[in-house]
């Protein structure tokens, strides 16, 4: 238990290993870990802005589908207007054409009227000599009475 | 531990545990100062080269990429020494932080060598032709002390060189008691008494902790294995001391583990906290 030589020894072999570990192994570890830990931060950091761009996307997605669902919905409604307007124009068209064949008809039908009247009248003053001669038993000159028989017909 | 004990039985417990007790030496000179512990020497160089073979190539191997396990054991290790002189020294220096961890893994594996049991070493070195062999370092006062003379160089050494000679020299007088004109150098030889004290003190500390807890970890152990010294199969004592010899050794076993542990800790926080005093201004 006495001290001795070995003491010098012991101090000389800690301070020697204590500076071969400062020499050799020291600066190799620390390179090593503060690397490491260079790219773990690194490594965060990318994920984190990775993580933003993501959530960017998202709200810029977000956005578009929003802006797309109201363009399709403004589409949607320009072409029900368009659609309307279309159906009253064709509404209209028919109004018209309808209008325009019921002014023919009525025309036609007016024409018509006239020349049965006309002819009815022309015939009104054959059927009233007719008829006075059989009363009268003998017959009416039609030139004689011409100007009765026409004065008759246009009261008819 | 029967085997030896048996050998030793011819001298009783007080020549086994003189024997265990007693260092591997060789005089080179004449006189007690010049013996070397052959034992103690030759244990702390094995396990030199095992801390050396461990971490040197480790350092080498050692990339930013992702480490296997072994590898990341020991950058644990180092990372964990490295922030706690980050936090307790503040200065720059290359090299307090690998000789902090040089202090904790060397000390630690000189303690562990208290693990292994007691007889199995000597037992093998006498079967190599060794008459003693006494295998943990520390529980020799030469190396504790040995540690803390480097310990004690190194913290003159970090003093100059961060603080300068002038104020090295001067901070001898000047503190820790302060004061102005002549007040100041009747406090001189005072100041001066006082830094010779702790300059003492701190070495003187650091070392006989160590030792202490590691000498009486050593001497438990013997006197453990001493239960069954001399002991045979017809003695029915055996029977008793045997598992009462297993049960004290494997408690010892673990505390011990503990103190191992810890003293290595604690030496290696002193010795960074004396260094890291050492190079602040009072």
């Amino acid at each position: 238990m006495n001290i001795n030589l070995t003491l010098i020894i012991q101090a000389l072999v800690l301070f020697a290993v204590a500076l071969i570990m400062m020499k050799y192994a020291w600066p190799a570890f620390m390179a090593a870990i503060e690397e490491r830990q260079k790219r773990i931060a690194e490594g965060l950091a990318a994920a984190e802005s990775a993580r933003a761009e993501l959530r960017d996307a998202d709200a810029r997605v977000a956005e578009e589908i929003k802006a797309a669902r109201q363009q399709a919905a403004e589409i949607i409604d320009r072409a029900q207007h368009q659609a309307n307007l279309l159906l009253d124009k064709a509404r209209e068209d028919a109004v018209a054409e309808m209008q325009r064949y019921k002014t023919a008809a009525e025309t036609e039908i007016a024409a018509a009227t006239a020349r049965a009247r006309e002819e009815l009248s022309a015939r009104v003053g054959e059927l009233v000599v007719a008829g006075a001669s059989k009363i009268l038993q003998r017959e009416v000159d039609a030139g004689t009475h011409r100007q009765m028989l026409d004065q008759l017909a246009a009261e008819i | 531990m029967s085997g030896s004990a048996e050998q030793a039985a011819g001298g009783g417990m007080t020549e086994y545990i003189h024997h265990h007790l007693h260092n591997l030496q060789w005089h080179v000179g004449a006189g007690p100062f010049w013996v070397i512990n052959i034992d103690t020497v030759g244990v702390t160089l094995v396990l030199v080269a095992i801390f050396l073979g461990v971490f040197i190539p480790a350092a080498r191997r050692a990339h930013a990429g992702v480490p296997g396990r072994f590898q990341a054991f020991v950058e644990m290790v180092v990372i964990g020494v490295d922030e706690l002189v980050r936090e307790t020294f503040h200065g720059s220096s290359k090299l307090i932080a690998p000789l902090a961890l040089t202090i904790f893994v060397l000390v630690f594996l000189m303690n562990f060598m208290d693990i292994i049991p007691v007889d199995l070493l000597p037992l093998l070195g006498r079967e190599a032709g060794l008459p003693y062999l006494r295998v943990v370092p520390t529980a020799d006062l030469n190396t504790t002390v040995g540690m803390a003379l480097t310990v004690f160089v190194l913290i003159q050494y970090f003093g100059l060189k961060h603080k300068g000679p002038r104020l090295f020299f001067k901070e001898m007088f000047t503190a820790p008691l302060h004061a102005h004109g002549f007040a100041a150098v009747l406090l001189a030889p005072i100041n001066f008494l006082l830094r010779l004290i702790e300059e003492v003190v701190r070495p003187g500390s650091l070392s006989l902790r160590l030792f202490g807890n590691m000498y009486a970890g050593e001497l438990i152990f013997i006197l453990i294995a001493t239960m069954t010294l001399g002991a045979g199969l017809g003695h029915g004592m055996t029977y008793v001391m045997g598992p009462v010899q297993f049960f004290s050794g494997f408690v010892w076993t673990l505390f011990d583990l503990l103190v191992a542990l810890l003293q290595a800790f604690i030496f290696m926080m002193l010795t960074v906290v004396y260094l890291s005093m050492a190079a602040e201004q009072h």
